[in-house]
């Protein structure tokens, strides 16, 4: 059970760019920092208007104590106002909102896929995978060596699309190699970053039936689940679309279909 | 203490302010977020007969002040509303309407027919102005006489205040009003979405699956404004304003050009708890202006003043 979403006046502590266009945002939260899980959101107003209008959700990225982090990318009119904000600045935030990662199931090896700013959730999954003592293996890739972001990453490994850092190729390539040479028992894959990459390995993990999550971004407007705004379309009977939000933003790979 | 409720067809609402259907989920997902008993009610998502998976993905857009959505009444349908959600509604301190869309009138009238057995719906709001489906919504809401028909088929199945939710995708909306009045309906709420479109440039492709969709936000309260004073003028049964209503502020501007009472809309999304805080500034407006009932704002509005000219813009 995950506690319900509140409603959080968080104060900035520090903005700082730790790579290239790469923004890490360290806001003071304490009641959403004290109930947020692994793969959990928030849903950030970045502005005190209504140009732009809508939330930004942002993966919680780390937790310290009473702060939370999270990282962005500066990509459009909202996260260029995010950029803008100062310590001591008061950010309207929402969260913990969706479902975490699950930890606690039957796995001895952790594998931690990231593409891009999809590391954003790995340092605190990371963090609570180290309190269960699971080995852990992180692969991160980029298009190129300066998006690359492994802080708070343990045991990396690196792809990149242009060779500029680890192996050139994808991530996905990166694990399989992994796979094939190390034979670890009992692995499961946690994965975040761009569609065509999710998709890759989502393929990858059903079709060697490798236990698989894969955490999701989603055009979405409340982030509670009653806009309706992020469906991703679900395997089997039943319900055609999940919610990214609510039902999300982390699903088993055997779950739903990427297109 | 400013009196802020109002009575429909024998139901007493305890303000004026409610929430808007599609964009409060079925009222039990924000339980941590609004205290349900500041506001006057809820309407609830758009139910239909049968479940409805809605649109594909591409479904929202930001626009300038506002938002495109294509959902297309994706709901739980009626029964499964009955089962599940309404028996934690009815734990709710606020008042429930039950949104209806179907793609036939006899559709509609069976989802209503159901719901008269159920404890805890005190009125019907019926969604002919959806944008996003195919069958029913606009296909109903843009035709004066299926309107009409719809209303005519409806107000002998229940005694419960039956409310007729237009678009405003239509050349004279007040003449759907006037139908609708005509047949029975205890009140009209307008305005639903208007029309819209977004353009993804670099992919060249409409940026909501079903290419068009339902425009809301701040950016169409000027034009609701002028539909609902529209509207209050050709009707005297009493109109819901929906429109882009963002704070108290903009809720007495409703008031004022007749509307009765108002629906939170998109800015729920925002900030799920944002009807309960217009609410309260409603009553603190009222305070302030030495107005013991907010029922005598209705249709204030000094229309024989050219224009305001002391309105701050800067």
């Amino acid at each position: 059970m995950t506690a319900s979403p509140l409603l959080c006046s968080a104060v900035v502590r520090s903005l700082h760019e730790t790579g290239d266009n790469i923004w890490s945002l360290i806001l003071h939260a304490p009641l959403i920092a004290a109930h947020a899980r692994p793969g959990q959101f928030v849903n950030v107003r970045v502005a005190d208007s209504l140009v732009p209008l809508l939330r930004r959700p942002f993966s919680i990225s780390r937790i310290n104590g009473a702060e939370l982090a999270i990282l962005f990318n500066i990509v459009g009119p909202g996260t260029r106002l995010l950029a803008d904000k100062r310590p001591g600045d008061i950010v309207d935030i929402l969260g913990p909102l969706g479902r975490p990662f699950v930890i606690d199931d039957a796995y001895d090896t952790a594998l931690i896929v990231a593409g891009g700013l999809g590391v954003a959730p790995f340092p605190f999954l990371e963090l609570e995978l180290h309190r269960l003592n699971k080995p852990i293996v992180s692969f991160v890739g980029a298009r190129t060596a300066s998006g690359l972001s492994v802080e708070g990453l343990e045991n990396v490994r690196e792809a990149t699309d242009d060779g500029t850092a680890g192996r050139k190729g994808t991530v996905v390539e990166l694990v399989a190699e992994y796979l094939d040479a190390e034979k670890p028992k009992r692995p499961k894959l946690f994965a975040c970053g761009p569609t065509p990459m999710l998709k890759a390995l989502r393929e990858f993990a059903v079709n060697r039936r490798l236990l698989c999550e894969l955490s999701l971004e989603g055009a979405m407007a409340c982030g509670i689940g009653i806009c309706q705004g992020c469906p991703v379309q679900r395997t089997g009977e039943g319900k055609k679309y999940a919610l990214v939000c609510t039902d999300g933003p982390t699903f088993r790979a055997e779950e739903i279909v990427l297109s | 203490m400013v009196k802020t409720s109002f009575i429909l067809r024998g139901v007493e609402f305890r303000n004026r302010v409610l929430v808007a259907s599609g964009t409060f989920g079925y009222g039990n997902e924000t339980t941590s977020l609004l205290d349900a008993s500041k506001i006057g009610g809820i309407m609830t998502k758009s139910l239909s007969w049968k479940p409805r998976d809605g649109n594909p993905p591409g479904r929202i857009v930001e626009t300038t002040g506002g938002m495109l959505n294509s959902i297309g009444l994706a709901n739980i349908g009626v029964h499964q509303f009955i089962d599940e959600k309404l028996p934690q509604l009815r734990n709710l301190d606020t008042k429930i309407v039950a949104n209806i869309a179907a793609s036939s009138v006899d559709e509609y009238a069976d989802v209503l027919t159901l719901l008269e057995d159920q404890e805890g719906v005190v009125a019907y709001e019926i969604n002919v102005s959806c944008p996003n489906v195919k069958e029913g919504g606009l296909n109903f809401g843009t035709s004066c006489p299926k309107t009409a028909e719809l209303t005519r088929r409806l107000r002998p199945l229940t005694n419960r205040p039956l409310i007729i939710k237009l678009t405003p995708n239509v050349t004279h909306v007040s003449e759907f009003a006037r139908a609708v009045a005509d047949e029975g309906a205890d009140a009209v709420s307008l305005i639903n979405t208007l029309i819209g479109m977004a353009v993804d440039i670099r992919t060249r492709k409409p940026r909501l699956s079903t290419v068009t969709g339902g425009l809301s936000g701040p950016a169409i309260k000027p034009v609701a404004l002028a539909k609902v004073y529209e509207v209050a003028q050709a009707v005297k049964i009493p109109v819901f304003g929906i429109g882009g209503i963002a704070t108290a502020e903009d809720a007495i501007e409703f008031l004022l050009v007749g509307a009765t009472a108002v629906q939170i809309g998109t800015m729920n999304f925002v900030d799920a708890s944002i009807s309960g805080k217009i609410a309260e500034g409603m009553a603190e407006y009222a305070e302030r202006s030495n107005v013991p009932d907010l029922g005598s704002l209705v249709g204030a509005l000094d229309a024989n003043v050219g224009f305001s000219v002391l309105q701050s813009w800067l």
